[in-house]
């Protein structure tokens, strides 16, 4: 049985070349006896295989961080540091990125994708204020709104009074004009409270997606648009009217894998690591990559490659003591008083057994006549 | 070679603590002082080298067992604590059960019920084990040790505090090591499991230490120095001190010492037996040797790089080695490996004699160590080793009979096993054939070079002799090179011909023309004696027939090269096309793959080998060199470059104009500053390219350099249009060079210099030298990549030393599934098509190919 793929190449070519019915015949015999010597043998060691095959071309990453398009707050970790961001599966990245395509029906013209990227930006109390500043004698914060920006935000002053109320507890809001005044409920307060109020008030989410500090709109070869974002919400901007929301992408896995679900997580674990590889301009099969991405994913949460992640769950005492933290294993281990099997690879190397792969795999067992 | 039965084999390892009873079962001898050898400097009885404990001098018989310093591994003793004492590595799990039972009754602080149900909210994920997981056991123990009032019998619960390291405080009062063993002893056994505790192999209360085991000497042997004196293992050192205070502590609380005296002492107690188990706790300090270097004890022996796990288990010493400086030889096949004389006699390879070899044997036998080729050892049937001398000469060859095996000589074509470090893949330990040499180094085939990473400017390398035929059998069939030559990694080759051999092929079959005879004597250079081929030769030999001599009758090949023109091959002969990097070279060298997959692994190395020859010997008759002319431009190409970069400069110049006449309009999210320099380095960029371009447009005479880049054998166009015209821009962390003194990259400048000059532009090219401030700028680049180079590799290493332990189990079952050790299913077709890399051509099956064979 041909994979699917084979068979889809194969009949692509019957068509484009008018093959007959006896020739395809002929060929697929050949490619099916080719596909079958080209299978995996059991018993190989194909974690090793993938290990190696990601360890060795590591050592050409380069280990800068590039700007994105020069702005330096847009920049991108690429290489092996975030190779290793992958692989370690952090909860964050440390540069989040998100691609949001606009909808043609929002992007006619430029001004409009500007205006949807500022939407999609978040904004805080502090972007739209021209000054925010405590007013000591009577104990209160001063806001004085920036009009230009408000008004390119198109943001009314009764939005903002409610976003503000809703954001501010035990603090009397008094709508002035171009601005607002805060007062703390409870009289008296010391100066250090009151500048609490203001760092709050600043903080305050007005609009836009959370944790969305820059955006850069891009033309594509296409004519449509994407914005490119710094930060990363994937739920917020799912939830936009405005973007193409099949074609979101973020690289943040761990926020793929709570939104979507753990087999885009795995999807996203292979994109964003065959990319970082290609960009390189190595070339690493994908099967390497699958192998892995599958590794960090079955247990339906995402594991990082490292000592409390895929290492640190392995049932052999002795293969977590031989990676990392070997006295923790060992004095827990006796504690459960658990049994090692030694069923993997390292046990086995450090009693001087064969291993159980390749030639070590299979076994022959006799019976014996028991003499008497 | 002795057979090597396998009487016992380890099934499993079950970890546990040792209980005090347990140790002075397995203990041979009770330490009573710590006073090590007498006055003729035999050990003392009840010593802490004690005779008992197995022995470390050579001639001293082990009074347990009765082996000598070989057979005897050693034994415990035990010595009686004074007081009890915490053992560090189990205070947190002793705070936890404390925390958890009541110090009144000792029961579990939850009443029955509510234990009931944290059972069952338990039960869900494991309800078989009556033993809490650790994950249960954690949440248990943090909910427990809430509770402030014991549910059977109403006592109230103090807080209890663990003062790190080992002091246990119950509200502000101490509690003791015998107050804390009583409370843990008074824990159930059923309770303790809930806890998370296994009680048949832990005890909360064997954490409280009244009995120290003392290991035996062989794991602490002492040094004897050139001097004669003896210097003592660091862990004996440690024992001899607990020793001593304890027995101080005895003396004092029999002599009824005050209180505090013997508090004092049993803290000291305390402090030696924690840093005997761990001498790197944060809080106390660490016990040092009189130099001041601290004592390397239990725990420091067992973790990190150079720990027994890391250092001593999963990695090991071998014999049957050797490593030594490689260098080059065209000549031999891709497959050997030159080995020096001087190995060869001192490595070996057992044979066993069988009637038809025992002549043969025998001159080995007779020729003995010193006459290549001989043997060094003789192993007689009952596994007796025996080392030819020349005492022992005589009588081994008399009684050399079947059965016996010898350690002979390696000779040509035996089995060796090839490494270099670091062994980032596979293809870093290879099998190759041995062809011994004079000399000191060893000697391998330049083709081979890339998949080890070799290169010769004081490389070495390992090589290690299989000692058994299962051994021998696995490295020929699995690791010899003509096996590997396509690495899983992608599914193309890595081996195959580079440098002079790429240019060779290329000059031959480009345009060079060869008389008859000296096309036959360049052919039997090679290695190639086709009689059939040398008779349809004419007088004058055409290059592509030469190559073609070197093909299969029946080999077909269309393909492409470097410069995308056709390559075709009909019927074994080069029709069409000139051979180059694309289709002989590594990575993408279709031809090879293309042997490779119509003959097989032996027939394609065989003719890649020669195809390296032919290369090679056609340079050593052509001739080859490179020469600061080669990269001479015609005036009218030089000029065009040098006014491409004037054009460039004046761009830039007007630039900064724009910028500070404030004309410049800023790229969306940018301020002006920053987009003057995104443009300033866009046309700087574009002109150091553009050079590289008017250099390839201007067609030139293919000299040496350039047909070296041309035929992909070293160097490409853009390394010549930097030696001939432009060597570029030089930026620093994607931006251009911004470090330096204040405003200024170098004092020669103004402040705030923005020209090209100032901020790293090399406008010359390399021949025609660089000025003192560009070559300034490009040791500066040159020095950020040798350090982006040096903070690499260890993150690297580290990555792959993660990445290896993690998926070192996994392997491809019977079945077809990926499976890892505990056979949990992680794929059910390896790569969904169950492909294996290192059998296709780039992951994939040529399809196009096989669909042109069956249609031709």
């Amino acid at each position: 049985m041909l994979p699917d793929h084979l068979s889809e190449k194969i009949g692509k070519y019957v068509k484009k070349y008018n093959i007959s019915d006896k020739d395809r015949k002929e060929i697929e015999k050949r490619v099916d006896e080719k596909y079958e010597n080209a299978k995996i043998d059991p018993g190989e060691s194909i974690g090793i295989v993938t290990a190696e095959s990601f360890g060795e071309p590591a050592t050409q990453l380069t280990l800068n961080v590039f700007h994105f398009a020069g702005v330096a707050e847009m920049q991108v970790t690429v290489g092996l540091p975030r190779l290793i961001e992958i692989f370690d599966a952090r909860k964050r990245p440390s540069t989040p990125k998100m691609k949001i395509p606009i909808k043609p029906k929002y992007s006619r013209t430029s001004e409009d994708v500007r205006l949807v990227a500022m939407k999609i930006k978040e904004t805080k109390l502090s972007d739209i204020a021209q000054e925010i500043s405590i007013n000591v004698a009577k104990g209160s914060v001063e806001i004085i709104l920036d009009r230009k920006k408000t008004r390119e935000l198109e943001l009314k002053q009764k939005f903002i009074y409610d976003t503000l109320k809703e954001a501010m507890k035990n603090v009397e809001i008094k709508d002035i004009d171009n601005g607002f005044i805060l007062k703390p409920k409870e009289k008296e307060l010391p100066i250090s409270e009151i500048y609490k109020i203001k760092e709050k008030a600043k903080n305050t989410h007005i609009m836009g997606l959370k944790g969305i500090t820059h955006v850069l709109p891009v033309k594509d070869d296409d004519g449509s648009y994407i914005i490119h974002c710094a930060g990363s919400n994937l739920e917020d901007a799912l939830a936009l009217e405005e973007a193409d929301t099949s074609k979101i992408t973020t690289n943040n896995i761990f926020e793929i894998g709570e939104v979507l679900g753990i087999e885009a997580a795995r999807e996203s674990v292979i994109v964003e690591s065959s990319k970082e590889l290609k960009d390189q301009g190595i070339d690493v099969d994908i099967r390497h990559i699958m192998l892995l991405a599958d590794v960090m994913t079955r247990g339906g949460e995402i594991k990082g490659v490292t000592r409390t992640g895929i290492t640190g769950e392995k049932e052999s005492v002795i293969a977590r003591a031989s990676f990392e933290t070997p006295i923790k294993h060992i004095v827990n281990a006796s504690l459960a008083g658990e049994v090692d099997n030694l069923r993997s690879v390292v046990e086995n190397v450090i009693i001087n057994q064969p291993v159980p792969l390749g030639t070590g795999l299979p076994g022959l067992t006799a019976k014996m006549k028991v003499q008497k | 070679m002795a057979e090597t039965y396998v009487y016992k084999k380890i099934n499993s390892i079950i970890f546990g603590m040792f209980s005090p009873t347990m140790i002075k079962k397995m203990a041979v001898a009770k330490i009573v002082t710590p006073e090590l050898y007498d006055r003729e400097g035999y050990p003392v009885d009840g010593g802490l080298m004690d005779v008992r404990l197995g022995v470390i001098d050579p001639g001293l018989r082990c009074k347990t067992c009765g082996g000598n310093l070989r057979d005897c591994m050693g034994h415990f003793g035990y010595f009686d604590l004074a007081r009890p004492v915490i053992h560090i590595k189990y205070a947190d799990i002793i705070l936890g059960v404390l925390r958890c039972t009541c110090r009144e009754c000792g029961k579990l602080l939850a009443d029955s019920k509510s234990r009931l149900t944290v059972e069952e909210e338990n039960a869900g994920e494991n309800p078989d084990v009556e033993i809490s997981t650790q994950k249960q056991a954690k949440s248990i123990r943090n909910t427990l040790k809430n509770i402030k009032k014991c549910q059977h019998c109403s006592a109230k619960q103090e807080n209890i505090k663990l003062e790190r390291p080992t002091t246990f405080l119950e509200g502000d009062k101490r509690l003791n090591p015998i107050d804390i063993r009583v409370r843990l002893e008074r824990v159930s056994d059923s309770d303790i499991a809930f806890l998370g505790l296994n009680p048949e192999y832990a005890r909360p209360e064997w954490g409280v230490l009244t009995i120290l085991p003392v290991p035996p000497v062989t794991i602490r042997p002492s040094i004897t120095l050139e001097t004669g004196e003896r210097s003592e293992d660091d862990l004996t050192h440690k024992l001899g001190d607990i020793v001593r205070i304890n027995q101080r502590l005895f003396e004092n609380i029999n002599a009824g010492a005050p209180e505090i005296i013997i508090e004092d002492l049993w803290d000291l107690l305390q402090y030696h037996i924690t840093t005997y188990f761990d001498n790197e706790v944060s809080q106390i300090p660490p016990a040092r040797h009189r130099s001041g270097q601290a004592l390397r004890t239990l725990t420091e022996r067992i973790k990190s790089k150079e720990g027994r796990f890391r250092h001593n288990l999963a990695g090991k010493r071998v014999n049957y080695a050797a490593r030594t400086v490689i260098s080059p030889d065209s000549k031999i096949e891709l497959n050997e490996v030159g080995v020096p004389l001087v190995v060869a006699m001192e490595l070996t390879t057992p044979e066993r004699v069988t009637e038809w070899n025992l002549k043969r044997l025998k001159k080995f036998v007779e020729n003995g160590p010193k006459k290549y080729p001989g043997s060094n050892y003789v192993i007689r049937p009952d596994g007796k080793k025996k080392k030819i001398t020349d005492e022992t000469h005589e009588q081994l060859l008399e009684e050399l009979q079947p059965g016996y095996v010898v350690e002979r000589h390696l000779m040509d074509g035996d089995i060796a096993v090839f490494n270099r470090q670091p062994s980032l893949h596979r293809v870093s330990i290879m099998c190759h054939r041995i062809k011994v040499f004079p000399g000191k180094s060893f000697r391998l085939n330049s083709s081979v070079c890339n998949p080890y990473n070799a290169d010769f400017d004081g490389d070495e390398m390992n090589l290690h002799i299989p000692q058994t035929e299962e051994a021998r059998a696995e490295a020929e069939i699995l690791m010899e090179v003509q096996t590997q030559i396509i690495t899983p990694k992608n599914g193309l080759n890595v081996v195959g011909c580079s440098d002079d051999a790429v240019t060779g092929n290329y000059i031959l079959t480009k345009d060079l023309k060869m008389e008859r005879a000296d096309a036959i004597q360049l052919l039997h250079s090679v290695g190639v004696f086709r009689l059939e081929r040398f008779e349809k030769f004419k007088k004058v030999v055409d290059g592509r027939e030469i190559f073609s001599a070197l093909l299969p009758d029946d080999f077909d090949f269309i393909g492409h090269s470097k410069s995308k023109e056709a390559v075709v091959i009909k019927n074994g002969f080069l029709t069409e096309g000139v051979i180059d990097k694309a289709t002989i070279g590594k990575d993408k060298g279709d031809l090879i793959r293309a042997v490779y997959a119509k003959h097989g692994a032996d027939v394609g190395l065989d003719i890649l080998g020669k195809i390296f020859r032919l290369g090679i010997g056609v340079l050593l008759r052509h001739g080859f060199t490179t020469s600061i002319s080669d990269t001479d431009l015609p005036k009218e190409v030089s000029d065009k470059c040098k006014e491409t970069i004037y054009n460039a400069e004046k761009r830039v110049s007007q630039l900064i104009e724009q910028y500070k006449s404030k004309q410049l309009d800023a790229l969306p999210g940018l301020s002006t500053m920053d987009t003057l320099e995104i443009k300033i380095m866009e046309v700087l960029n574009k002109a150091r390219q553009r050079t590289g371009e008017i250099i390839a447009e201007a067609d030139l005479e293919e000299n040496s350099t350039i047909l070296m880049a041309n035929s992909g054998a070293k160097g490409s166009n853009m390394n010549l249009s930097m030696m001939a015209a432009c060597v570029g821009l030089q930026a620093l962390r994607g931006k251009r060079i911004d470090i330096g003194y204040r405003g200024r990259t170098l004092c020669i400048f103004q402040k705030n210099d923005l020209s090209p000059r100032a901020k790293g532009f090399i406008k010359r090219g390399y021949k025609e030298g660089l000025s003192p401030e560009e070559y300034f700028m490009h040791a500066m680049t040159g020095r950020d990549s040798l350090m982006d180079t040096a903070l690499r590799t260890p993150k690297s290493g580290y990555l792959y030393r993660r990445l290896s332990s993690a998926l070192q189990d996994i392997k491809v079952e019977y079945d077809s599934t990926v499976r890892d050790a505990e056979q949990n299913i992680i794929q059910f077709l390896y790569g969904e098509d169950g492909l294996d890399v290192s059998k296709t051509e780039g992951g994939k099956i040529n399809v196009a190919r096989i669909i042109r064979e069956v249609l031709s």
